[in-house]
């Protein structure tokens, strides 16, 4: 009896992992995609996220939007009181069962020749290709000017949206 | 102590000062008042020269309106402190100045800056009255190509001239906002 009970409790325990197991190409979890609206007169933008990987080493190819004519993977410093900033072409590794991730100060997804300024209040889409999970579709939610960090809800003042 | 060592003390603490102003700048002679350059002030588009960086305390942070992270955010930071300065913000000139006058245009400049504070100043004019003035204070703008584009590697402290136009602090848009707000006071003050 009592071993009856062990293992229906094991078999309870087991039932969830294994219909978790995911395929390989959703081994890669996007959250805390963000960007933040932008002043009115410039074209570019940053976007920042974070890659949890449950499966194999991967990598961050390139990404690209329908707002932005063109989509960079960027490095960025700000050391010694000089910003400096750099493409990076050969994309960013996600580590295996790791992850990788894109915040302000460091390396970002550079948005040019956005076709409007973002907005508060919009969703901004965005496709990320890896070499082996392949596209994955994201959208990045939009933070007021200056924002430091991704809230856990939408813009709630879409009224201060930059003009 | 005796006056020898106060003496070493001393030369050493101005050591370290000099050392933390000077990070993020150009080697400079000694402080002095900013050298000749003549720009455009972009809200008023009346002309900006050397001669108005005197009378009252400034800040000025050099960058461009296509920089996605460091400029904006610099900005945005800038005018919480301004707020956070009451009344006291109006003896302060708080001066945006492009290091990239062929695309910032006055008309880019002044729409870009419509989404700040509006206190804050935008300089911008020819390459060359550019160039004078980041020479004046030291200030690093390296154009760098990135694909058919390019970008520019700045300077990111915000400079404290006093009410000659003398270089004599820094702060970092980083800054604490208790510490950004002793210098900015210290500033005034002096």
């Amino acid at each position: 009896m009592h071993r009856h009970v062990l293992f229906i409790a094991l078999g309870l325990a087991v039932a969830p992992a294994i219909s978790r197991s995911a395929p390989p190409e959703s081994s890669l979890t996007v959250t805390a995609a963000w960007t933040r609206a932008t002043p009115p007169g410039t074209r570019t933008g940053a976007g920042y996220l974070t890659i949890e990987n449950r499966g194999p080493e991967d990598r961050l190819l390139s990404a690209e939007s329908p707002r932005a004519g063109r989509v960079e993977i960027h490095g960025m410093s700000n050391t010694g009181g000089v910003m400096k900033m750099w493409p990076i072409k050969d994309g960013l590794v996600v580590p295996k069962g790791g992850q990788l991730s894109l915040a302000p100060g460091g390396t970002h997804l550079m948005l040019l020749e956005l076709d409007r300024p973002i907005a508060l209040g919009e969703k901004l889409p965005m496709v990320l290709r890896f070499e082996k999970a392949g596209v994955v579709e994201i959208e990045l939610q939009v933070m007021p000017l200056g924002s430091k960090g991704p809230g856990s809800q939408p813009a709630s003042r879409p009224g201060a949206a930059i003009r | 102590m005796n006056s020898r060592t106060s003496l070493f003390v001393l030369l050493g603490l101005g050591l370290i000062g000099l050392g933390v102003l000077g990070l993020g700048l150009k080697k400079r002679d000694e402080p002095r008042p900013s050298g000749p350059f003549s720009l455009t002030e972009v809200k008023s588009k009346a002309a900006f020269t050397d001669q108005n960086l005197r009378g009252q305390p400034t800040a000025l942070f050099f960058g461009f309106t296509s920089c996605p992270d460091v400029c904006p955010t610099a900005l945005v930071t800038a005018g919480k402190w301004l707020t956070a300065l009451g009344p006291d913000a109006d003896k302060l000139r708080f001066v945006f100045v492009t290091v990239d006058p062929e695309r910032d245009t006055v008309e880019k400049l002044a729409e870009y800056l419509s989404a700040f504070d509006a206190r804050i100043l935008g300089l911008t004019g020819p390459r060359l009255e550019i160039e004078r003035m980041c020479g004046n204070f030291g200030v690093v703008a390296n154009k760098v190509p990135a694909g058919d584009s390019y970008n520019y590697e700045h300077t990111s402290l915000i400079l404290l001239l006093d009410r000659s136009g003398t270089l004599v602090d820094s702060v970092d848009f980083e800054d604490r906002e208790d510490k950004a707000l002793g210098k900015l006071r210290a500033l005034m003050a002096r």
